[in-house]
């Protein structure tokens, strides 16, 4: 459960509302049922009181949204990031991709985000109310008597579960405590996958990435990918989304778009949070982030504002191609 | 083969002649390699021409139905499928399908009735067709008046057929305008919805209007202050299409599809549709 | 009406799978599941629906529709249809047996597009009754019977049976193969079943979702609505809920050039992508808000207006789960006047 509750980040929101600091609040709404929110621009505090919503199903990273709604609206806006939230947005600040005096960031501390479908994997379909307790989800379903408890830790999401920091790394006032960088296990499935052999990690890329539908819910929905004009919108590229030849061609789209964001993804793991398909996405863009670290010494993008990452920073001890190359006998 | 044919499988079409009409508007003279029209259509009706390879684009046919032996395309080039048309030359093959959409009520509605084309750029492309028809049959309808306006004398499309056929017939009036003056042009120089106006029509007319949007809107407008109702004036509209018969989707607007709706509209109907063609 | 125990399933997959191809839903092993062509080993999923919609089998993400041979200034049109063989789609749910019926009045209308025919003539539809909705489930909402759907042949599964009806001459066909297999029966079982859902499908928080101030004729009460804007405020423009969505029908042709040919390819598009009506000069719909509408509007008021009054949604739920916003038809509905309750 989270630490900090609805009320406090409302009263936050209505009192920069009503103080006029702010012109709107990108925050959650309430949907049908007690998980379905949906990220909106709260413009009227009453709205606010009668709709918004901070649970463990808020997983939603509003930083790139920033992008387009300081173009839309006038003022400040006030936006709730949680901690991995957070490098998104240094990321796109050192990116110039929206200008950081626009907005007004409320950090919040997180214990990690709930996914709806490791919930129903546990308690199962026809869930018509979840419960938020001290220590578990209380969810109710259609088809049985009492709730079902789930606790936290079942609900959690895969990326929660590999969470890399509790620490605030952007935020003009902070809810709770500032939190640390906490290690993490979430380079061992890349590892795992190191470990294949060519042949069997091709399988399991083959076996994910054919399910794939070219959405391009991932490309929307990532905070690296925020071209003006997609490569992959664009007709005269002859890349234009919609045209595999078979269904492995996908490949093409999710490789080259790793590549578009070695070195600025944060790992925030929205790829796969939004994938229709279940494709476990980020595991490209983490053995990306491995590299880079093993290469380069560690680096975690979007930890502060300019700093120069290690594929746009030439330095004289840089790995020479060869290197890199001869570790494929390693 | 055991299927049936489909809509979208198109036949090979050979241009046989390419002309020049403007800079950017070259007509292509199309028909099948045993030297028969691909299909017989009716006026204001439209085309789906291909370049394997390029894409399918579109088009209106410009040429009249009475004309038995060829069809014509005015095409101005603003795309990737046109790019390719304008560097085509005789003896090209492409592909082509149709015909696609409604045609201008020609035998019903318009049936003796006195006739006002109006036409700005490319938009004489899709006229040529109904004003061809109706000067083929010309005892059927009453007094044509032709209002055409382009940005300069050489942006006029099918200039001599005008100047050397159109103008002759009995009953048939050609109002030509530029945009800007220049020295060898010593006819009407203004936008077409202002020369519309100058010219001050009587209301005993069924009108057509074809250009772009604005010139549209605008004359519309003007028509409207001379007195003319909605459901007497009619234009075409443009939007992307793919398949041409109403199933891909792109070229709906409100609950009508362009492509097999369309492209002709009476004025007042346009007004049921939702504001976004 | 036949009944074929469980125990007797897979050998009445087994023997239609001798003479036809036999889709059925098969978990995936990560809680999923999809169509998957049955072969021995594999099991029909218990689960309530697949993960993508079955308009694939008629309407698949990609086919290709012609080829061309060029040489100089010819070309070549190349058919390279192939006819189709019988197949069978087993365990299909009700909202997804009347996609096809809203797939067909677009694919079947005048002209007939003769890929979708070919398809839909060929396959074969065993519809399974519903036992378990989900709270995303609003296909009653529709007039769709989540316990009696339609199609060639309807299914009911029970603990320990399977009953089968046929609907149609095909079906007829299809049951009488595996005859042997089966034992003629009363619907006492199945009756006591479907009221058992019954009584859930009364239960489902979106069963009273009202439908009745939607519909053709009603562009100008809903285009105009402010709430678009808002409704669309966080819309990624993504084409998920196009592309999970059983009746989207929506779809690009473009060629691919194979290096000794080219081939003319169709794949679905969506109306939610900024590209889909951009001309050489121009587009009609340039933000995501106009894009947003004319998904929900071609679903509540257009599709209706040209179709006899029927709604282009069948409450299938999958939209539900999967945009990644959590924005949907549902949400749009209740928004816009859809529920007087609310």
């Amino acid at each position: 459960m989270q630490k900090i509750n609805r009320e406090v980040l409302l009263e936050k929101a209505v009192a920069l509302l009503e103080s006029n600091t702010v012109s709107c609040v990108l925050g959650w709404r309430a949907g049908e049922f007690d998980y379905d929110v949906t990220p909106f621009v709260f413009t009227d505090a009453a709205d606010l009181k009668a709709n918004f919503v901070w649970n463990d199903f808020c997983g939603a990273n509003f930083s790139k949204y920033l992008v387009a709604k300081t173009r839309k609206h006038e003022g400040k806006i006030l936006v709730f990031l949680k901690p991995c939230d957070t490098y998104s947005f240094n990321q796109l600040l050192t990116e110039h991709r929206f200008d950081r005096e626009r907005v007004y960031v409320v950090g919040v501390p997180c214990e990690g985000m709930a996914d709806i479908n490791r919930v129903k994997s546990i308690a199962g379909d026809g869930i018509s109310k979840i419960e938020f307790e001290a220590d578990a989800m209380a969810v109710s379903t259609l088809y049985e008597d009492a709730p079902i408890r789930v606790s936290y830790a079942d609900a959690l999401s895969e990326r929660c579960k590999n969470c890399k920091s509790k620490k605030h790394v952007a935020y003009d006032e902070l809810l709770g405590d500032a939190g640390d960088v906490i290690d993490s296990n979430r380079f061992d499935e890349v590892e795992a996958l190191e470990k294949m052999t060519p042949d069997e990690r091709f399988a399991f890329w083959q076996k994910e990435l054919s399910r794939c539908i070219r959405c391009n819910a991932c490309r929307d929905a990532c905070p690296a990918c925020t071209c003006e004009k997609c490569v992959f919108d664009n007709p005269a590229s002859s890349l234009e989304n919609k045209a595999p030849a078979n269904s492995f061609e996908e490949k093409m789209f999710h490789i080259i778009r790793a590549f578009h964001v070695a070195g600025r993804c944060t790992d925030c793991g929205e790829c796969s949070r939004v994938c229709p398909q279940n494709i476990p996405l980020h595991l490209l863009n983490r053995k990306f982030i491995k590299d880079i670290n093993e290469f380069y010494g560690e680096y975690q993008a979007g930890a502060e504002v300019g700093s120069r990452a290690p594929l746009i920073d030439y330095t004289l001890g840089d790995l020479e191609p060869g290197e890199v190359f001869d570790r494929g006998d390693r | 083969m055991t299927n049936t044919p489909d809509t979208l499988i198109p036949v090979v079409g050979v241009i046989t002649d390419v002309r020049l009409d403007t800079p950017d508007i070259k007509t292509f003279r199309v028909v099948t390699p045993d030297g028969k029209k691909a299909f017989d259509h009716r006026p204001g009706q439209c085309a789906m021409l291909s370049i394997p390879g390029v894409g399918e684009a579109m088009f209106s046919i410009t040429s009249s139905p009475t004309n038995t032996e060829y069809m014509e395309f005015s095409i101005k080039k603003c795309g990737c499928v046109t790019e390719w048309l304008h560097a085509a030359e005789a003896g090209q093959q492409i592909t082509i399908r149709g015909p696609y959409g409604n045609p201008f009520p020609v035998d019903d509605v318009f049936a003796g009735k006195n006739l006002l084309f109006i036409a700005g750029g490319v938009g004489l492309a899709p006229l040529r067709s109904v004003i061809n028809y109706c000067r083929h049959y010309r005892d059927r309808y009453g007094d044509i008046d032709i209002v055409y306006g382009s940005r300069s004398k050489a942006d006029l499309l099918d200039y001599r057929e005008i100047i050397e056929e159109w103008s002759n017939d009995a009953g048939v009036k050609v109002h030509l305008t530029i945009d800007n003056a220049q020295p060898d042009w010593d006819g009407h120089v203004g936008f077409v919805p202002n020369y519309v106006k100058e010219l001050g029509f009587d209301t005993n007319k069924t009108a057509v209007l074809c250009g772009p949007p604005i010139m549209i809107k605008f004359t519309l407008e003007g028509l409207i202050a001379l007195g003319f109702d909605k459901t007497q004036v009619y234009t075409t509209l443009e939007l992307r299409m793919k398949c041409g018969v109403g199933k891909c989707g792109r070229c709906n607007v409100g609950a009508k599809y362009v492509c097999k709706d369309g492209p002709v509209f009476r004025c007042d109907e346009l007004e049921e549709l939702p504001n976004e063609y | 009406m036949l009944k074929c125990s469980l125990q007797n399933v897979n050998a009445a997959f087994a023997r239609i799978a001798e003479s036809m191809k036999l889709y059925l839903p098969v978990d995936r092993g990560d809680g999923k599941t999809r169509f998957d062509v049955w072969s021995e080993g594999k099991e029909w999923s218990t689960a309530l629906n697949t993960e993508r919609s079955a308009k694939d089998f008629f309407f698949p993400q990609t086919e290709n529709l012609m080829e061309f041979k060029t040489e100089g200034k010819k070309i070549e049109v190349i058919d390279i249809r192939e006819e189709n063989e019988v197949f069978v789609i087993f365990g299909v749910r009700a909202c997804d047996v009347r996609s096809f019926d809203i797939l067909d009045r677009v694919f079947l209308s005048d002209p007939v597009d003769s890929f979708y025919k070919n398809r839909r003539d060929h396959g074969i539809i065993v519809s399974v009754a519903c036992g378990k909705p989900a709270e995303t489930c609003f296909c009653s909402v529709f007039g769709i019977d989540a316990t009696s759907p339609a199609g060639d042949v309807t299914a009911w599964r029970t603990d320990d049976a399977v009953y089968f009806t046929a609907n149609t001459e095909k079906g007829s066909a299809l049951l009488a193969l595996i005859g042997d297999l089966c034992e003629e029966c009363g619907t006492e079982a199945v009756d006591a079943q479907r009221a058992k859902t019954q009584k859930i499908l009364e239960k489902l928080p979106l069963k009273d979702l009202d439908t009745k101030n939607f519909g053709g004729g009603k562009t100008k009460e809903f285009f105009n609505n402010p709430l678009w804007e808002s409704l669309s405020s966080t819309c990624l423009g993504c084409g998920t809920c196009t592309f999970v969505c059983p009746t989207c029908q929506c779809y690009d042709i473009k060629d691919f050039n194979t290096g000794n040919g080219v081939i003319r390819f169709r794949c679905w598009d969506s109306c939610m992508y900024s590209e889909f009506t951009k001309m050489a000069h121009g587009n009609n719909r340039l933000t995501q808000t106009e894009r947003f509408r004319q998904r929900f509007m071609h679903k509540l008021v257009y599709y209706p207006e040209n179709n006899e009054g029927i709604f282009g949604c069948v409450g299938c739920g999958r939209c539900l789960s999967k945009c990644p916003i959590s924005m949907n038809i549902v949400k749009v509905m209740k928004a816009m006047g859809g529920n007087e309750n609310d």
